[in-house]
């Protein structure tokens, strides 16, 4: 009896369950980035934590992380994580919201969603005019 | 029909012993955060770009180095928890494990590295 219960179930939040069952969802897609995007981060802090050690070393060690930081490859990394910056940084502000009880309604939630992803590419486009 | 019994049920503070304690925390370093991001992104983004004199100048003085110090401080204590929900979600045993120690052991370096930096730089 125990034995038939041992099934290889799929882990939380059932990625496999989502794709072959559902269509593509905004609210599982909004949650899903705001880890994408958390862990995604971590390349853009790496960068700027070797820049500014570097900084702190001297000019010699600074020149170095400055060439890969100002490169292209340091402008991808960095726009990049701006951009997950946002994402996170909105997502993060919906669950604020939802934590007060408020904007828990689908429709809300798939706006919010929608919200999340073009008000991140928005503040990503307004963070780079400014600085 | 929830198919639970009365001690899977939270009682207290839950099985885990310390009921609600993550969340709480994720809330307020993720407050903190939010009034603390746009200021740094200003910093940060200001100081790229600059020559070596230039960057150690920004760091030196003290708004810049305390809300960069803050950022990084706040945001190492934010990582772990959230890195972990996804390898609770996603790892299994031993890998977990592993994980769970990398993620933390990262956040920790990362904050004492900052830090590190600033006071030489302030020197």
């Amino acid at each position: 009896m125990a034995d038939s219960n041992r099934v290889d179930r799929p882990l939380s939040p059932h990625l496999t369950t989502y794709r072959i069952i559902f269509r593509p969802q905004i609210t599982s897609f909004s949650s899903i980035m705001i880890r994408v995007t958390g862990i995604g981060m971590m390349f853009g802090v790496l960068l700027a934590v070797w820049w500014l050690l570097a900084a702190a070393l001297g000019p010699e060690a600074f020149a170095t992380a400055d060439a890969v930081a100002t490169s292209w490859f340091g402008d991808l990394v960095f726009t990049l994580s701006l951009l997950a910056v946002w994402y996170h940084y909105l997502g993060g502000l919906r669950h604020l919201l939802w934590d007060t009880g408020r904007g828990l309604e689908l429709r809300t939630v798939e706006l919010l969603g929608w919200g999340c992803i073009i008000g991140s590419v928005v503040l990503t486009i307004l963070t780079l005019i400014v600085i | 029909m929830r198919y639970l019994t009365d001690r899977k049920r939270a009682e207290g503070k839950g099985p885990a012993h310390h009921g609600t304690e993550t969340h709480k925390h994720m809330t307020l370093t993720a407050t903190g955060l939010a009034f603390l991001m746009p200021v740094f992104l200003y910093i940060f983004g200001h100081a790229l770009g600059q020559d070596h004199a230039g960057v150690v100048a920004t760091f030196s003085r003290p708004i810049p180095a305390i809300v960069t110090g803050l950022v990084f401080f706040i945001a190492m204590r934010h990582f772990p928890h959230g890195a972990g929900s996804v390898l609770t979600d996603y790892a299994k045993g031993r890998a977990r494990r592993y994980l769970t120690i990398f993620v933390v052991s990262l956040s920790y370096l990362i904050t004492a590295t900052v830090l590190f930096a600033l006071v030489r730089i302030a020197n």
